[in-house]
């Protein structure tokens, strides 16, 4: 009990005294993350656009696929991106493995799946006698998605929370491909378990106070956006 | 052809993120995890890429997985305490070049109340007999790092082949391995940098300590060019050559003297593994 409340003031402190190297650490996270969901979002809005409204066989299949991959284990994803990345693997000579590039790859390829999924359960819940009106006006494919993105967007958003809290606390592939190095891939996960590795538990509760402040104000902010207006 | 299409879908997604051609400008050092928990390469690191311009990435883990590492080709240098592990790796050709860098105590730590009456004494394996005697509780690391390695060889030398209920293997670091121990009041097997690191939050204390066997080495080792593609030869043996330097022993000797009032390690650069 006594560390609990001693680690909290701690951090606190720590926090509002605005520790270098914690704050590096802070952005850091952010940088990866951020660009990870991005990745994320550039290649998930449209897979799971084309997986809502397309028919075509093989269509169940890759659906299932995407469902999987929403829960993929960032352990799994961490090792295989290891793998390819590797010195002796096949993209060994881009050298990249133990830089945040590699991170975003990893965590990009953990997020994508879960906004496909999200995206696809969205653009499925546009009503589809709307779907038919539109057709029935008319409407080119390009315009029918355009119609259909703008209808979904609100529940889409959801997407960007899901992916981008997904990967800011996910520990398992920043600590494979990062390699944790101080001051270049430790994120606030790996630091974290740094941290509590050498009895520095003040500073664990302290970048923990950090990830779930910046998880919420990311979701506050997007659900401000969400709730402006409902549909 | 798959490999052209990964390479053209990593390139998409790597964009955003800045991707730099590192050249042989970055060395990749593997080591094992009381390197850095003790917070050593803390003070190293950023003391050799002053002096010799290099970009040092230190990859952190188990001593089992950091020769395997390097002896894959995945790093340039190792800094490890296997003795015989390492030994291995140099027969073997993988590893090259290697040296004693410094060297401090294991100890055999456990509950005050000492179920099974080891405190003081002075052979190891005899204490081990007795843990295994009273049926008392040992937290063993089980993740093939330097100190589970030693600790096998312990209860090989006691002629024990421990096992449950009384035996757990944490599978984890030497920080959280000691946390358990200290959770379940049982015995384990710790390097002193870090029971010091965490002497306020543990209530074990040691029992066993001074043995022969329970001598701590770091040596490091280059990584032979010929293990894999992109190996740093130049770069590892600089590494390699900064922790023998004088002045980086002298900064080994009083590491940690401020903060747990007595230093860590012990550097050892000339010695040979006869001199122990």
């Amino acid at each position: 009990m006594d560390l609990l409340v001693e680690g909290v003031w701690h951090a606190l402190t720590l926090i509002s005294r605005g520790d270098p190297e914690i704050l590096a650490i802070l952005w850091l996270s952010l940088q990866v993350s951020g660009t990870a969901t991005l990745v994320a979002l550039l290649l998930g809005i449209p897979a799971g656009v084309v997986l809502a409204l397309a028919r075509f066989p093989g269509r169940t299949l890759l659906v299932s696929a995407v469902n999987t991959g929403m829960g993929l284990p960032p352990v799994v994803v961490g090792l295989f991106v290891t793998i390819l990345l590797w010195r002796s693997g096949p993209l060994g000579e881009w050298e990249i493995l133990y830089t945040p590039a590699a991170i975003v790859a990893a965590q990009a390829v953990i997020a994508s799946p879960i906004v496909t999924g999200i995206t696809l359960a969205a653009v499925q819940n546009v009503p589809e006698k709307f779907l038919l009106q539109l057709r029935g006006l008319g409407a080119s494919r390009i315009q029918m998605v355009r119609v259909v993105l703008r209808e979904a967007r609100l529940p889409m958003l959801a997407a960007v929370m899901a992916g981008f809290g997904g990967v800011i606390s996910e520990i398992g592939a920043s600590m494979m491909v990062g390699g944790n190095i101080k001051g270049h891939t430790r994120t606030l996960t790996t630091a974290m378990v740094l941290e509590t590795g050498k009895g520095n538990f003040e500073i664990a509760i302290a970048l923990s106070i950090l990830l779930l402040t910046l998880v919420f104000a990311v979701n506050w902010g997007l659900t401000v956006i969400q709730q402006r207006r409902t549909p | 052809m798959v490999r052209r299409l990964v390479h053209a879908l990593l390139a998409v997604a790597l964009l955003p993120a800045g991707v730099a051609a590192q050249g042989s400008r970055t060395v990749i050092l593997s080591t094992t995890t009381s390197t850095q928990d003790s917070g050593l390469l803390d003070v190293l690191v950023p003391l050799f890429e002053r002096r010799t311009g290099y970009t040092l990435k230190t990859i952190s883990v188990g001593t089992g997985q950091a020769l395997a590492l390097a002896a894959r080709g995945e790093a340039d240098v190792t800094l490890a305490h296997a003795p015989a592990m390492e030994k291995k790796h140099v027969a073997d050709g993988q590893l090259r070049n290697r040296r004693p860098v410094m060297y401090n105590d294991f100890l055999l730590i456990g509950p005050p109340a000492d179920p099974a009456n080891i405190r003081g004494e002075k052979s190891v394996p005899t204490a081990l007999r007795r843990i295994a005697a009273a049926g008392a509780r040992f937290v063993s690391r089980g993740d093939r790092s330097g100190t589970h390695n030693l600790e096998q060889r312990l209860w090989r030398d006691a002629g024990i082949t421990p096992g449950p209920p009384w035996y757990i293997e944490s599978g984890q670091g030497m920080g959280a391995t000691l946390g358990i121990a200290n959770d379940r009041q049982a015995y384990t097997l710790t390097d002193r940098a870090t029971m010091l690191a965490f002497a306020r939050r543990v209530s074990l204390t040691s029992m066993v300590e001074g043995d022969r066997r329970l001598l701590n080495l770091y040596s490091v080792m280059e990584v032979n060019p010929a293990n894999g593609p992109r190996v740093n030869a130049e770069g590892g043996q600089a590494f390699a050559a900064f922790m023998l330097a004088p002045e980086t022993q002298q900064v080994i000797k009083t590491f940690g003297v401020e903060k747990y009032g007595q230093p860590l390690f012990v550097p050892i650069a000339g010695k040979t593994d006869d001199d122990f």
